[in-house]
C-alpha cells in the first residue's frame, strides 16, 4: 500500500519534468518554474500540500474499505454500542491542527514572498486590460502603450512555434534576471493578469492600480491568459512573454522606442 | 439524537384526513409535507434543465476549437457561452440544491422529526415555495432577452454595469435573485421559528437529530448572509438603473466593494448547501449501521462552528483583487481552521461506521460517496485556502473541480441521498434497489471522470469560463466530457427510477428500513406516506 502511495505522489510530483513552455497536454502537475516565486509555489505544493492531502484522503479511503470489509451486516452481524471515545476525538482535532500550523507556516512565508515586489525595482512594465486585449507600456524605457492582440486561429503560423489561443502580435518582451515592477490596471470591466510560470496572478481593476513583480529566470517564451471573466472575449485574450538577456532588451527597448515593428525584426535575428 | 426514542401514538384513521380538492391543495398549499413535494419537483425539474446546461458546456469542451456554440456567422458565440456558465451555476445554486435540501427535505422533515404537526407559519411558507416559481422563470427568461447575462453567477461589475451588459437580462437575473433570496429569508425565519417553539416535550436542543441541527444553523446562515446580497444586488441595479456609482470607479465607486458583499453572502452560502447534506448523512450512517451516530454533541457543535467561521473567510475568494498582503495572511489562517470542524464530521462518520453491522443499500452508497468525495473536495480546500498558493490556482480548472467536489458530489450525492432514504416515506413506495445501485455507480463513475482530471487541468492553468481552450489542455478535457455524457445518462436512468418508483414502486410500511430504536428518528414511527395531518396526539420524547 506505501508503495502505491509513494510512487503516486513521485508521479504527480516530476509528471511535469519535460522541458516545454506553455501548459502539456496529459499533464498532471504545475507547469514549468520561470521565476523565484513560482519555484518557492511549486515546492510548496509539490512537498508539503501534494503529499499530506493525498495521504489524508487515501487515509480516509482506506478507513472507508476497511469499515465496508469488516462491518458489513455478514461480518459482524451485531453492532457495537460505542458512541463516544475522548481520546480518539480530542485527537482527530488536536491532529489535524498541527498539519495546519504546518502549513501555515510555509504558506505566510510565500505569501509574503509573492508580495514582496521588487524591493527596489529595475524596471517597470505597466498593464492595462480591455475588452478584449493587453495594453503594454515600459515608462522607464519610454514605450508608449502598445496593444497585444490574440492571433487569429487561420494566421496562426505553427512553424514559427505560434500556439492556438496563445499566441500574440505584438508580444511583451522583458529581460531575464531582473527585478520587474508590473502595474495593473484595466480600462473598462474586470481582467486578470495570469502568467502561471512566474506564479502571477493579479486582478485588472478600472480604477485601481495593482502591484505584482517578477523576475525571469531563463529566457524563452511564456505564455498566460486572461483570468477573470470579461465577456464575450474572455478566452481570446492570452498574454505572451518574450523573455531575453539584457543586452538584447536594451537594444530591443531602443528600438520599441521609435518602431515597434522594426523591434519584433531585431528580436528575430537577435542571438 | 441517540437518546431520542419516542411513542407512537395510534394515528386514527384516514377519514379524518380532510385533503383538500388538486386546485387548493397544490396551488394554495400550507401543508409542509405538500410544500415539501412542490420543493422537490421543483429541485429535480431545475436540475434537469440546469444539468442540460453543463452538459452543452462539456460536449463544447470535449474538444479544442468552438464547434457548437456559434453565432449567426459561424463565429464562436462568447457571450452565448457565459450565458451557459451563468445560468448553469445560478440554476444550480438557488434552484436545485437550496430548493432540493432546504425546501424540499427540511420541509418535509424538520415537523416530523421534531414532532411538529407542520411549520410554524404554514402561510409563509407557501409564500416562500411561489416567490421561487416565478423567480427561476424570470432568470430562464433573461436568458433570452437582449444578450443574456453572462456575467457568471458571481455577477460582478462592471461586467455586469451598463458598461458589460447594457440589455435587460442582468436586470432580470437581479429580480430574480431578489425573488430567491426573499424565499429563502421568509422560509429560513420559518425554520427558526418552527425548530425553537414547536420540538415535542422531551425534545431538548440537545436531544434534536442531526437533520434538524443542520437545518438550523442552514437557516441562521441565510438570516444573516441573504440580506447582504440582496443589499448588493440592489445597489447593482441603482447603479444600472438610476445613476448611481456604489461600483463604478469613475464615479467614485469600487468594483472591489461589490466583491466583498458578495462573498460575504456567497461563502456563507456554500455553507448553505452543504450543511443540510452534513445532516442527511448523519441520519443514513447511522441508520444502516445500526448504530447511533458517534460524537453527537461534537458533530452538532462542528456545524455551528462551520456557520460561525463561515462568516469571517469571505475574502479567501478575492486573493488575487489586491486586497492587503496582512488580510490575505489573516482569511488564509481562518480558511484553514475549517477543516478542523470538517475534520470531525468525516472522522466521526467513520467512527459511527466502525464497528457497525453496515447494510449497503443505495441510501448508504451515496452516503459512503459523499464522504469520500467530500473528502476530495475538501483537501483541495486546504490547498486553495493558501492566500500564496491560489495566485497559482485562482480562476482555474482546480477552483472548478475543487467546489464540484463539495456541491457536485457532495450536496447533490446527499440530495439523492436523501431522496432514496425518503422516497418509501414521502410516498409510500419503494424504489427497485438494483435502480438504486446502478443509478448510484453510473453517477460515482462519471462524476470522478469529470472532475478529477480538472485538477490536472487547473495545475497546468487552464483558466475557468472559457469557451475554448489551447490544443495543450485536450486530453484532459475529453475524458471530463466522457464522464459528463456517463453522468448524464445516470440522470435519465435516475427519471425512470422515480416514475417506475411513484407508478409501481413495492407499498412499504412505516420503518421500511427497520430502523433500530437506539437510532430511531420521529418521522420513522409514521405509516408512509404520513397522514395529511400528523401528529394528533402529541408524541412525547423520553
Amino acid at each position: 500500500m506505501q508503495k502505491i502511495i509513494l510512487s503516486f505522489i513521485t508521479l504527480m510530483t516530476t509528471a511535469s519534468v519535460a522541458y516545454a513552455n506553455g501548459p502539456v497536454n496529459w499533464s498532471l502537475g504545475m507547469q514549468e518554474s520561470a521565476s523565484p516565486v513560482h519555484e518557492r509555489m511549486h515546492a510548496f505544493h509539490n512537498d508539503l500540500l501534494l503529499p499530506i492531502i493525498a495521504a489524508i484522503t487515501l487515509f480516509v479511503l482506506a478507513l472507508l474499505i476497511i469499515v465496508v470489509l469488516r462491518f458489513n451486516r455478514r461480518a459482524n452481524p451485531s453492532p457495537s454500542k460505542t458512541t463516544h471515545n475522548v481520546p480518539l476525538e480530542i485527537a482527530w482535532t488536536v491532529i489535524p491542527v498541527v498539519i495546519l500550523i504546518v502549513i501555515s507556516i510555509r504558506s505566510f512565508e510565500l505569501l509574503y514572498y509573492t508580495d514582496r515586489g521588487a524591493i527596489t525595482p529595475e524596471m517597470t512594465l505597466k498593464v492595462t486590460g480591455y475588452q478584449w486585449y493587453w495594453g503594454y507600456a515600459y515608462p522607464d524605457q519610454e514605450i508608449d502603450e502598445f496593444s497585444s492582440y490574440m492571433v487569429a486561429d487561420k494566421d496562426i503560423d505553427a512553424a514559427q512555434g505560434q500556439k492556438r489561443l496563445l499566441s500574440t502580435d505584438n508580444v511583451v518582451v522583458l529581460p531575464v534576471d531582473t527585478d520587474i515592477e508590473i502595474i495593473i490596471t484595466a480600462a473598462d470591466v474586470l481582467h486578470s493578469f495570469a502568467m502561471p510560470p512566474f506564479g502571477i496572478k493579479t486582478d485588472a481593476v478600472p480604477g485601481r492600480l495593482n502591484q505584482s513583480w517578477v523576475r525571469i529566470t531563463k529566457p524563452g517564451t511564456y505564455y498566460g491568459q486572461c483570468s477573470e471573466l470579461c465577456g464575450k472575449g474572455h478566452a481570446y485574450m492570452p498574454i505572451e512573454v518574450h523573455a531575453v538577456p539584457k543586452e538584447v532588451f536594451q537594444q530591443w527597448a531602443a528600438l520599441a522606442k521609435t518602431d515597434l515593428e522594426k523591434s519584433y525584426e531585431f528580436l528575430k535575428t537577435a542571438p | 439524537m441517540s437518546d431520542v426514542t419516542a411513542t407512537a401514538p395510534d394515528h386514527g384513521h384516514d377519514h379524518h384526513d380532510h385533503k383538500p380538492g388538486f386546485f387548493v391543495r397544490w396551488f394554495c398549499s400550507t401543508n409542509h409535507k405538500d410544500i415539501g413535494t412542490l420543493y422537490i419537483i421543483f429541485s429535480i425539474l431545475a436540475g434537469l434543465i440546469g444539468g442540460a446546461f453543463s452538459m452543452m458546456m462539456r460536449l463544447e469542451l470535449e474538444q479544442p476549437g468552438v464547434q457548437y456554440l456559434l453565432d449567426a456567422d459561424g463565429n464562436p458565440d462568447g457571450q452565448m457561452w457565459n450565458v451557459f456558465i451563468t445560468a448553469h451555476g445560478l440554476i444550480m445554486v438557488f434552484f436545485v440544491v437550496m430548493p432540493g435540501l432546504i425546501g424540499g427535505f427540511g420541509n418535509w422533515f424538520i415537523p416530523l422529526m421534531i414532532g411538529a404537526p407542520d411549520m410554524a407559519f404554514p402561510r409563509l411558507n407557501n409564500i416562500s415555495f411561489w416567490l421561487i416559481v416565478p423567480a427561476f422563470f424570470l432568470l430562464l427568461a433573461s436568458a433570452f432577452v437582449g444578450a443574456g447575462a453572462g456575467t457568471g453567477w458571481t455577477i460582478y461589475p462592471p461586467l455586469s454595469s451598463t458598461l458589460g451588459h447594457p440589455g435587460m437580462s442582468v436586470d432580470m437575473a437581479i429580480f430574480a435573485l431578489h425573488l430567491a433570496g426573499a424565499s429563502s429569508i421568509l422560509g429560513a425565519a420559518n425554520f427558526i421559528a418552527t425548530i425553537f417553539n414547536m420540538r415535542a416535550p422531551g425534545m431538548t436542543l440537545h436531544k434534536m437529530p442531526l437533520f434538524v441541527w443542520a437545518m438550523l444553523v442552514t437557516a441562521f446562515l441565510l438570516v444573516l448572509s441573504v440580506p447582504v446580497l440582496g443589499g448588493a444586488i440592489t445597489m447593482l441595479l441603482t447603479d444600472r438603473n438610476f445613476g448611481t456609482d456604489f461600483f463604478h470607479p469613475e464615479g467614485g465607486g469600487d468594483p472591489i466593494l461589490f466583491q466583498h458583499l458578495f462573498w460575504f453572502f456567497g461563502h456563507p452560502e456554500v455553507y448553505i448547501m452543504i450543511l443540510p447534506a452534513f445532516g442527511i448523512v448523519s441520519h443514513i450512517v447511522a441508520t444502516f449501521s445500526r448504530k447511533p451516530i458517534f460524537g453527537y454533541l461534537g458533530m452538532a457543535y462542528a456545524m455551528v462552528a462551520i456557520g460561525f467561521v463561515g462568516f469571517v473567510v469571505w475574502a479567501h475568494h478575492m486573493y488575487t483583487t489586491g486586497i492587503n498582503v496582512n488580510a490575505r495572511a489573516y482569511f488564509t489562517a481562518a480558511t484553514l481552521i475549517i477543516a478542523v470542524p470538517t475534520g470531525i464530521k468525516i472522522f466521526s462518520w467513520i467512527a459511527t461506521m466502525w464497528g457497525g453491522s453496515i447494510r449497503f443499500a443505495t441510501p448508504m452508497l451515496w452516503a459512503i460517496g459523499f464522504i469520500f468525495l467530500f473528502t476530495v473536495g475538501g483537501v483541495t480546500g486546504v490547498v486553495l485556502a493558501n492566500g500564496g498558493m491560489d495566485l497559482a490556482l485562482h480562476d482555474t480548472y482546480y477552483v472548478v473541480a475543487h467546489f464540484h467536489y463539495v456541491l457536485s458530489l457532495g450536496a447533490v450525492f446527499a440530495l439523492f441521498a436523501g431522496f432514496y432514504y425518503w422516497i418509501g416515506k414521502m410516498s409510500g413506495r419503494q424504489y427497485p434497489e438494483w435502480m438504486g445501485q446502478v443509478h448510484f455507480w453510473m453517477t460515482f463513475i462519471g462524476v470522478n471522470l469529470i472532475f478529477f482530471p480538472q485538477h490536472f487541468l487547473g495545475l497546468q492553468g487552464m483558466p475557468r469560463r472559457y469557451i475554448d481552450y489551447p490544443d495543450e489542455f485536450a486530453g484532459w478535457n475529453m475524458v471530463s466530457s466522457y464522464g459528463a455524457y456517463m453522468t448524464g445518462a445516470a440522470t435519465v436512468f435516475f427519471i425512470f427510477v422515480v416514475a417506475y418508483t411513484l407508478l409501481f414502486g413495492r407499498k412499504v410500511g412505516g420503518n421500511y428500513w427497520n430502523v433500530e430504536p437506539q437510532v430511531m428518528t420521529l418521522e420513522w414511527t409514521l405509516p408512509s406516506p404520513p397522514p395529511f395531518h400528523q401528529f394528533d396526539k402529541q408524541p412525547i420524547v423520553k
